[in-house]
């Protein structure tokens, strides 16, 4: 029903290119694990070689404790949801899902039950036996889940799933899928570009960039504090702020950053989220609104630092706070709930 | 380590080539071949010979029979194809442009009824037509007209072929009218160009392609078939296809056979090589 | 004039030339004479019916069918697999072999007919219907292939990794997904080779000695020059060919 992922520096070369350079990465059985990168990071690569679509150049992979390098997808106990359905045109939707069944050669009437079953799991329920053509784009997604679902695979994988979806069918969908990963506890593996998606839905976030691992683990943790500076970017907005310490203190242009236990004079980047820039006394002080948005829920503002006016910050303001470019206003930085990293790290 | 799904793939996707690729090499590529070298063998008494030399080349270059052929061969083509261009064009506008929709299927399908009859049965229906007491001539006197003698002739050669690819040209230039996004009309009135106008610079170089292909179509056709002008020409000035039959059947020279297939191929290749170039031109 | 009066006219001309030898063909082989050339002496089918009887003609009909039929279906399986392994996977070879594979679409079938002829005589292959189906394999494999291969895209291809995710073997790929979604394809084919296969000539003549195609036979008919016969055999083959393109545009138009 469900099974752990080892993966142990998986490589995988397409001619000179390196797709994936070493990655290394245990997802546990039952876990919601979402892969989480921009285009070209690599993170398809990784589901077609966990799928069987894909060889690895070097690295070992095992699923349920058992080898899968060079076997084939067939074979193999995961299913995939593909970014564009792949559905069966020609085929009626019980069809579609109790194709994996009928492979399996398991007669009509057994896996047209388990269709049935798996339609009313997605919500489909009574659709048996219309066509994918006469379907909406977001019940073509839970076709295409159910098909994975029905040969009741130990592991789920998931391209971009709901990457061709509205945006309020994408939010209702997470919670979907959430909630259906908990009702056949398979380990899902998730495959998406946006960020949102990611924490909202994963309990575990692999964040991948160049063919490698920049950062995992749970949502708000590589949130709150990412491993590096990409991650920190990629996983919404960030301040970076270079510093170096002094007597136990972060000094920084725009003056003191607070206590700190990294040693002496090492130079750090320090990573501040806009939420945490507010209005009060402290660093940076005295700032001037270059640039506002407003929001709904907050107002953005873009200020530059009377202490280093060319360090310009990113804030979220209470929208009751009156901003207008030009004007001055006093901020502080929440010390409390920044990051530290290396200097000069990408 | 080796790829050894994708490796597995390769080799399915080789194995499913293979019937195809083999059949192609063993009942096409390698009779090319072996066409090729009998061209340079030479036919003797007693079977063939088999030493290099460029005789028969030299034979079918130096003799003015077979250079005649060729150049019938060229002209009957040539004035073909150029006369169903010419025919065909205007046809496949009206069925696309002032034909009503509905129509418009039926009259393409009855635009090409007669493909339906064997394409031997056709030449035979033009000898019919053209015979000395046929059809056209009895039509002719009665309406008073001095009757024409152009059975087994070339003109009859070039009307039954030109009937044959004007249905053909039909097809594609109205392929090739139909694509032609709707409003590009509109928005050449809009600019002040009149319909001539739109027609010289605008409808005829974007359809010139789909001639182009038509055309070329038309002329590999038309200068490699035998039955036409065999059965409209009455055997005067022959065409090359006809020369290869007659050198096949007359005197089973192979070595010649070949030699004179392969200048028709060349032929053919030339003229592909100056459409696929003017193509790239009009693109 | 109109620009209508001019159009409607130019058309009534050319349906008229396209018209002439076939209603030509067909009227005269109705002639109760021994020739089919004007003036037309009354109607009778003793020529179709003649036709009918006539054993070699009947049985030169048996052979074109099973050779554009028996032609046809072996040509759509090797241009089917050609373009099924050409899609799935990306070869080296790839751009070689597809123009390899489309070649003999761009060669005179007299040409093709001959290069045959020259090398099975090289062989020591006798001349049989095998041969006219070998050749007619020849010039219909491209066509299918090049049929199948427009009609392969990244939908089917989608699937078929799909299907194979969810434990398809290859048999089990090709039978429910990729031949199923391309049918409209795969009966276009094997119709177009059919009715190239049916009406191919020079081909047939070159590579077939005792038993003869339908063209070939017709060919040999013509020897005996103008024969209400020869209408009656053209008439009925226009007529089956007719026939056959209606029952496929009227299944084309139910689909």
């Amino acid at each position: 029903m469900t099974a752990r992922i080892d993966i142990a520096g998986i490589t995988r070369r397409y001619g000179d290119a390196l797709a994936l350079s070493g990655v290394s990465l245990t997802i546990e059985a039952g876990e919601y694990c979402v892969l989480l990168g921009p285009s070209g990071c690599g993170k398809t690569t990784l589901l077609n070689i966990i799928g069987g679509f894909a060889d690895p150049t070097g690295g070992r992979l095992t699923i349920g404790g058992r080898d899968m390098v060079g076997v084939p997808a067939a074979k193999r106990p995961t299913t995939t949801v593909f970014q564009d359905y792949a559905l069966f045109p020609h085929m009626t939707l019980i069809d579609n899902v109790g194709f994996g069944l009928r492979m399996r050669g398991i007669g009509r009437a057994a896996r047209n039950a388990k269709a049935q079953e798996m339609l009313y799991l997605v919500g489909l329920k009574g659709a048996d036996r219309k066509k994918p053509s006469e379907l909406s784009g977001g019940q073509r997604q839970r076709v295409a889940l159910a098909r994975a679902l029905a040969v009741d695979p130990d592991v789920l994988l998931l391209d971009e799933p709901l990457g061709a979806l509205d945006l309020n069918l994408r939010r209702s969908m997470q919670e979907e899928l959430k909630a259906i990963q908990r009702r056949v506890g398979a380990t899902f593996v998730h495959v998406t570009h946006d960020q949102e998606e990611a924490m909202a839905i994963a309990d575990r976030i692999v964040v991948m960039n160049a063919g490698k691992i920049e950062d995992q683990g749970p949502p708000e943790r590589v949130y709150r504090e990412p491993a590096t500076r990409f991650v920190a970017a990629f996983l919404g907005e960030t301040n970076f702020v270079p510093a170096t310490v002094r007597q136990g203190r972060l000094h920084s242009p725009l003056g003191d950053l607070g206590l700190t236990t990294a040693p002496e004079e090492t130079a750090l980047t320090v990573c501040v989220r806009p939420e945490h820039v507010g209005p009060g006394r402290g660093a940076p002080g005295r700032v001037k609104v270059i640039e506002t948005v407003f929001q709904g829920v907050h107002r953005r503002v873009r200020v530059a630092p009377e202490a280093a006016p060319d360090l310009h910050l990113q804030a979220l303001l209470p929208v009751g706070m009156d901003a207008a470019p030009g004007d001055t206003l006093d901020l502080r930085i929440d010390t409390s709930h920044v990051t530290l990293l290396p200097a000069g790290t990408a | 380590m080796s790829l050894r799904i994708e490796d597995r793939e390769r080799r399915r996707a080789w194995a499913l080539l293979a019937p195809a690729v083999l059949w192609t090499a063993v009942f096409f590529l390698l009779p090319f071949a072996i066409m090729a070298a009998m061209s340079l063998w030479q036919k003797t008494d007693d079977g063939i010979e088999r030493t290099w030399s460029l005789v028969n080349y030299m034979t079918l270059f130096g003799n003015p029979t077979y250079i005649e052929a060729l150049f019938n061969s060229l002209e009957i083509t040539l004035i073909v194809t150029l006369l169903s261009i010419l025919l065909a064009y205007p046809l496949a506008w009206i069925i696309a442009e002032e034909v009503p929709e509905r129509y418009r299927r039926l009259a393409l399908v009855l635009a090409v009824v007669p493909f339906w009859t064997s394409y031997i049965v056709r030449s035979y229906a033009w000898s019919l037509v053209l015979a000395k007491q046929g059809v056209l001539n009895t039509a002719l006197e009665g309406i008073g007209l001095p009757t024409l003698d152009i059975s087994n002739s070339r003109a009859a050669i070039v009307l039954g072929f030109t009937h044959f690819f004007t249905m053909l040209l039909t097809l594609t230039i109205y392929a090739s009218l139909t694509q032609l996004p709707p409003n590009l009309r509109r928005a050449a009135a809009d600019l002040g160009a009149g319909p001539w106008a739109t027609f010289r610079h605008v409808i005829l170089p974007l359809t010139a392609p789909g001639i182009a292909v038509g055309a070329f179509l038309s002329f590999a056709l038309c200068i490699g078939d035998y039955v036409t002008p065999q059965i409209l020409g009455g055997g005067n000035d022959l065409a090359l296809p006809q020369l290869i039959m007659l050198q096949l059947g007359r005197r089973a020279d192979l070595p010649m056979v070949a030699a004179l297939s392969i200048v028709l191929m060349a032929v053919v290749t030339l003229a592909y090589l100056v459409v696929a170039r003017f193509m790239k031109v009009a693109r | 004039m109109t620009r209508f009066a001019i159009s409607a006219a130019y058309m009534a001309v050319l349906y008229a030339f396209i018209f002439l030898p076939v209603a030509v063909l067909v009227l005269f082989s109705f002639q109760d004479g021994r020739f089919p050339i004007p003036p037309f002496q009354g109607f009778t089918l003793k020529w179709h019916l003649e036709v009918l009887s006539d054993e070699e003609l009947m049985v030169a009909l048996r052979n074109s069918l099973l050779v554009a039929f028996g032609s046809s279906a072996l040509a759509l399986a090797l241009g089917f697999l050609a373009a099924r392994g050409l899609a799935t996977s990306e070869l080296p070879l790839a751009r070689t072999i597809r123009a390899a594979l489309t070649a003999p679409l761009s060669v005179s079938y007299l040409v093709i007919g001959l290069g045959l002829l020259a090398s099975l005589n090289l062989a020591g292959v006798g001349l049989s219907l095998w041969t006219v189906a070998i050749g007619h394999v020849v010039i219909n494999a491209p066509l299918c292939f090049a049929i199948c291969t427009a009609a392969i895209g990244p939908a089917q291809q989608q699937a078929e990794r799909a299907a194979r995710d969810l434990g398809a073997g290859e048999w089990a790929v090709m039978r429910f997904v990729t031949a199923p979604m391309i049918m409209p394809a795969l009966v276009a084919a094997f119709l177009l080779s059919v009715t190239f296969s049916w009406d191919e000539f020079i081909i047939a003549f070159l590579l077939s000695r005792f038993d003869v195609t339908l063209p070939v036979e017709i060919w040999s008919l013509l020897r005996s020059g103008l024969n209400p016969k020869t209408n009656a055999v053209g008439s009925l083959v226009f007529l089956i060919s007719a026939l056959a393109f209606l029952a496929f545009e009227l299944s084309a138009r139910r689909r």
